[in-house]
């Protein structure tokens, strides 16, 4: 059980200088205790003052992660007003990483975006005067941090935990159809075949904390999604961009068969690039239904790079697409200037937002590309667009998540070779479905209910 | 025509309209607390009518029953009078999951019930529609003064409790056939819907059905199998004596659909009320109707049909399983093809009824209207289905309009101590689009919420309230300390790793001792029960077997229940930061739009309940904690 002792990263997650890991709660001392180490190996913070601060190295058994100074406030003196430490450790973003999942490990949870302020405030530690900003930073902080979670997740994870949640909520719903309607719904031999259904699910949750360990269920980069219509050049960009004098990170197979992810380094700024390509499109209706689907990308996307084809003149879908590009960062390439032109420039231009970069290319003659190149470099360092660097939170709060579901589905197996009545793990396999459900940013609610009814025929 | 003027005044306490299983509940309640009381009915006749399933309980429902039973209701003592068949259903799952199930003699428990009431000291109850409340508006929000019927005669009271089931403005649908007329044809209540949305009461319509009764004489069991009730009867009430009630018992059937009856439905589908959409009531997906299920499910060979009698003097038999629409001549057709109904005659149609019920958001989980002080409201009014649910409902409005008028503290169950208080806070918490019915699932503590420890969870509060005497809440304290201390004695006792311990053990297929053990850590393993390890517990002194039965649930589950009450800490933590009811969300910042709204609309009483309303989100939660302390400071400085 996790005791309500909260932990993060409290400096900016950079490459450089230095960084603090906040330790609050009742248990904070203990916790660094157990990973802290000074040269003598002989004292232990409990013992130490408060509002001192000590060298020595944080370990993880054997292994010595840093070398750091450690600073023990005791309650009341700390800004949460409760115990609180803080290990100053040499920056540099995986070591402070390594140091806060360690911290995790030995059992603080990860703070909740505004946590330590929200802390300080209930407190009465922050002044009655400062509680509007307390409240804006949390509703702020947790707004940023619930959306690139999200985002931040590769399309094919996003998938699978999908199908995951699916396959639990199902059996979950077998079980309680049958515990409220024993007349018509039997679970006679049902443990075994449950069991099996579980290693597999353990089987792929693992895999999947296995990537997380890597860091391969999110995405890193811009998020960057192309958008036009079809024909207008979108996957030769791709290609041209994706083309062999480039990096290319990672090449994730389709998610689903038609979106295609890719990170590419462009003049040294990672781009995670999603190209909407792959719809055929031979009717209007279909097209449409393209349009639909990258506006749900769109939604999410740093920067929109929106080609039109400039030998056919605009028509509905473009203007579309231009309402859709509205508040988003983009940059519309005017592709395809070896044909001749059917759309005017002065006519884009009247119907765009007017800071919107305007690149003139052909993607067939692969000329303009440079130029786009530099205006992305422009948008990146007049700060417009930027990767998140919470990223590697977001990974350590999918991860968690993670871990949790594993737990439960282990609570479910050991229930089953027990002998346990079904309702007994029902409950576990409930927890793990919520769990899950934190990294993709859902809500139990009425799931169940739903299920129950949509899927098992009960009642008088 | 209604009539308007009338000198006919009388002064009362309360008034509960509408004598169903959730008004019988309320009236009996305040009476049993000493205030004059009226109960208002249509119809003397149908005073706890069961105008659908002939049975009382089932999974999750014969909680709220054993609930009820515990806190000082009634419908528990009237099922043991009148039943005819009993099941503990999930026998073979977990204790949290038992359930009783009861056939009742219809006729007997409405009896038996009106008998109760009738004789009931400061009950009084009156055949008569009510039409109208009667309220004064105070500044900012408005308070109950009586109740006005048919007859035009005046009914002042303190409190009004709105147990109006299936009858406002009911409607009633067979096939192409309607009726305007409440369940089995009685008198429908035609008039107080307008008066309640004057009020500003937000009414909706919810729909539900009813399978066709069959003439006992029509029906060939011998192609039927048959279902028979439980050998050892165990009672609903805690107050009934089991051995007082090993009755012999009647009973059930059970048969099935087959190709040629969903081959009938599909075919004359388009004269169902439901599908050619003349009904816009919505229903309950858990009793779907036949049709329903042919079309839902249409990968299903058979559907399971139970025949279970209406009673002991009556040749009627209720068709589980098979609720329906369609028109009679459909119906009957569709009867003929299942196996031992080829030749059967119907008593009454199947039919669906439509009717008017309030959204539930607009109540405290006392059950009070928000902004009508001395107004409550229980059962199918609130948006639930279903006899226990109504009948809890109705104890709980009942108890909190007493506790109101006798200015004491009110009722409240929250979701960690009763299937009520799950079931409440859903009907108050929640957007709920059809009938509400209980089902384990919902409750997430529910291996703490067990039908066998209905007694130890609720008694006390029953006492508190003035309905449990003070006789039976000492036998329930005696109780839990002899619980606790067998538990102890368990945990204390060594079992050394001697040869006789040993033997005992190969004896019973359990694997032996390495070190030495207490009997607790013994009785945890699936094979040994608290019986078998009577042989190395010498000292063993006899206990009832309702004791022993919690000894051995608490020791074997050990585990698992403490996990859910750490849980339930947490849990509680929420639910007793209050949030004032003035509290103005529009000067809450930083709350998403969403949030607010939904907010706004169901006013929780705290934290706990605000988390549970969908679409407000944990970030939200927090903001409005920050904002709580913040009202809370300013509050003390101005105090200052």
């Amino acid at each position: 059980m996790k005791t309500d002792t909260i932990a993060a990263i409290a400096t900016a997650m950079s490459h450089s200088g230095i960084g603090i890991i906040r330790v609050s709660g009742e248990e904070s001392i203990n916790i660094v205790d157990s990973i802290y180490v000074n040269r003598n190996h002989q004292k232990s913070l409990k013992n130490f003052m408060t509002n001192t601060i000590h060298y020595g190295f944080i370990c993880d058994g054997e292994d010595v992660l840093d070398e750091v100074m450690v600073s023990v406030m005791k309650r009341p003196n700390s800004f949460t007003t409760e115990d609180t430490v803080e290990i100053n450790c040499h920056g540099g973003i995986l070591v402070m990483n390594r140091i806060l999942e360690l911290v995790i490990k030995s059992g603080a949870r990860l703070a909740e975006p505004g946590e330590f302020t929200k802390r300080a405030f209930l407190n009465g530690r922050i002044d009655l005067s400062e509680a509007e900003a307390v409240m804006d930073i949390i509703s702020s902080k947790n707004d940023t941090a619930l959306k690139s979670s999200v985002k931040q997740l590769r399309g094919s994870v996003y998938h699978k935990i999908k199908e995951l949640r699916e396959l639990i909520i199902y059996d979950i719903a077998f079980i309680e159809s049958a515990l409220d309607d024993p007349e018509h719904i039997s679970l006679e031999g049902y443990p075994e075949k449950l069991g099996i259904k579980i290693s597999d699910l353990i089987h792929d949750v693992d895999n999947l904390l296995l990537s997380s360990e890597n860091g391969k269920i999110i995405t890193e980069g811009i998020n960057t999604v192309i958008v036009g219509k079809p024909n207008a050049g979108k996957s030769s960009l791709l290609n041209i961009l994706a083309g062999e004098e480039r990096a290319i990170v990672t090449d994730i197979a389709g998610t689903t068969r038609d979106i295609l992810e890719e990170n590419i380094i462009l003049q040294g700024i990672n781009l995670h690039i999603i190209d909407t390509a792959g719809i055929r499109l031979t009717e209007d209706v279909i097209e449409k239904i393209g349009v639909e689907k990258a506006k749900k990308y769109s939604q999410d996307a740093d920067l929109i790079i929106y080609v039109i084809d400039s030998s056919v003149p605009l028509d509905e879908n473009d203007y579309d697409i231009m309402k859709m590009i509205q508040d988003k960062k983009s940059i519309v390439l005017f592709n395809k200037s070896d044909l001749i032109s059917k759309v005017s420039l002065e006519d884009l231009r009247n119907l765009l937002d007017k800071d919107v970069i305007i690149v003139k290319t052909s993607t067939k003659e692969n000329t303009g590309i440079e130029n786009f190149e530099a205006a992305i470099k422009s948008l990146f360092f007049k700060g417009e667009i930027y990767s998140d660097d919470e990223v590697m939170i977001t990974n350590l709060r999918h991860k968690e998540a993670l871990k949790e579901t594993l737990e439960s589905l282990k609570l479910v197996e050991k229930s089953l070779e027990a002998g346990m009545p079904e309702d007994f793990y029902s409950i576990d396999l409930m927890n793990a479905y919520s769990s899950l459900g934190k990294i993709i940013g859902e809500e139990v609610s009425d799931d169940l209910v739903n299920e129950i009814f949509s899927k098992f025929c009960m009642g008088k | 025509m209604l009539n308007e003027k009338s000198d006919f005044i009388q002064k009362v306490d309360v008034c509960v309209v509408g004598a169903g299983h959730a008004g019988c509940e309320a009236a009996l309640a305040c009476a049993r607390l000493g205030l004059d009381t009226v109960i208002f009915t249509v119809s003397i006749d149908s005073i706890a009518l069961m105008p659908c399933n002939p049975n009382i309980g089932g999974s999750s429902k014969g909680h709220l029953v054993r609930e009820l039973d515990a806190l000082g209701g009634e419908m528990g003592k009237n099922i043991d009078k009148t039943f005819i068949q009993s099941k503990m259903l999930n026998i073979s799952k977990g204790p949290a999951v038992h359930s009783l199930r009861a056939q009742a003699d219809k006729a007997e428990y409405s009896r038996s019930m009106r008998k109760v009431l009738e004789n009931q000291e400061h009950l009084s109850i009156k055949q008569a529609e009510v039409c109208e409340l009667i309220w004064e508006e105070k500044e900012s929000y408005k308070k109950i003064k009586g109740v006005k019927t048919f007859t035009g005669a005046i009914y002042e009271c303190k409190a009004v409790v709105l147990c109006t089931g299936t009858y406002l403005k009911a409607r009633c649908l067979c096939g192409e056939a309607i009726t305007y007329t409440g369940p089995n044809g009685l008198h429908a209540a035609n008039h107080l819907t307008d008066s309640l949305i004057s009020m500003g009461i937000e009414m909706r319509r919810f729909k539900t059905g009813t399978p066709a009764r069959m003439d006992r004489r029509s029906i060939d069991f011998s192609k039927m199998e048959e279902q028979f009730g439980d050998e050892r009867i165990v009672p609903f009430s805690f107050s009934t004596d089991p051995d007082e009630i090993q009755i012999d018992q009647v009973s059930c059937y059970l048969t099935y659909t087959n190709e040629r009856t969903h081959e009938i439905i599909k075919n004359n589908l388009d004269r169902s009320p439901i599908y050619a959409g003349i009904i816009e009531g919505t229903g309950p997906r858990y009793c779907p109707s036949i049709e329903d299920k042919v079309v839902k499910f249409s990968d299903k060979e058979r559907h399971q049909v139970f025949i279970e009698p209406e009673g002991i003097h009556t040749n009627e038999m209720y068709v589980g399983g098979m609720s329906s629409s369609l028109p009679e001549d459909v119906q009957l057709a569709m009867y003929r093809t299942v196996p031992g109904l080829e030749k059967c005659k119907i008593v009454r149609n199947a039919y669906a009824i439509e009717y008017d019920c309030i959204n539930p958001r607009q109540l405290y989980p006392t059950l009070r209207f928000k902004n009508v002080e001395g107004l409550y409201s229980g059962g199918q009014f609130n948006g639930s289905s279903g006899y226990e649910e109504a009948a809890a409902q109705g104890l709980i409005a009942g108890i909190n309009a007493a506790m109101f008028i006798l200015g004491k503290e009110e009722l409240t169950l929250d979701r960690s101590e009763a299937y009520i208080g799950v079931l409440i806070d859903d009907l108050v918490t929640k957007d709920n689009f059809e009938p509400y019915r209980m089902m384990t699932s919902r409750a997430e503590y529910r291996l703490l919420l067990r039908q066998d420890n209905a007694d130890l969870r609720l008694r006390e509060k029953g006492y508190k309230v003035g309905l449990i005497s003070k006789d039976q809440y000492e036998k329930v304290l005696n109780k839990k300390y002899k619980i606790e201390k067998e538990i102890q004695r368990l945990k204390d006792t060594k079992i050394g790793a001697a040869k006789n311990n040993q033997e005992f053990l190969e004896r019973n297929k359990s694997a032996s001792l390495k070190t030495g053990t207490n009997l607790a850590e013994l009785l945890c393993r699936p094979e040994l029960s608290y019986d078998i390890l009577k042989e190395i517990d010498p000292e063993r002194v006899e206990l009832p077997s309702d004791i022993i039965e919690q000894v051995e649930i608490e020791i074997k589950y050990e585990g698992y229940i403490e996990r859910q009450q750490r849980q339930v800490e947490q849990f509680k933590k929420m639910e007793k930061k209050m949030i004032p009811y003035d509290l103005d969300y529009d000067d809450v910042p930083s709350l998403r739009l969403e949030a607010r709204q939904k907010l706004k609309s169901f006013h929780p009483i705290s934290v706990g309940q605000a988390s549970r309303i969908s679409g407000v989100s944990p970030a939200d939660i927090s903001v409005l904690l920050v904002f709580l302390e913040q009202y809370k400071r300013k509050n003390e400085k101005d105090f200052k």
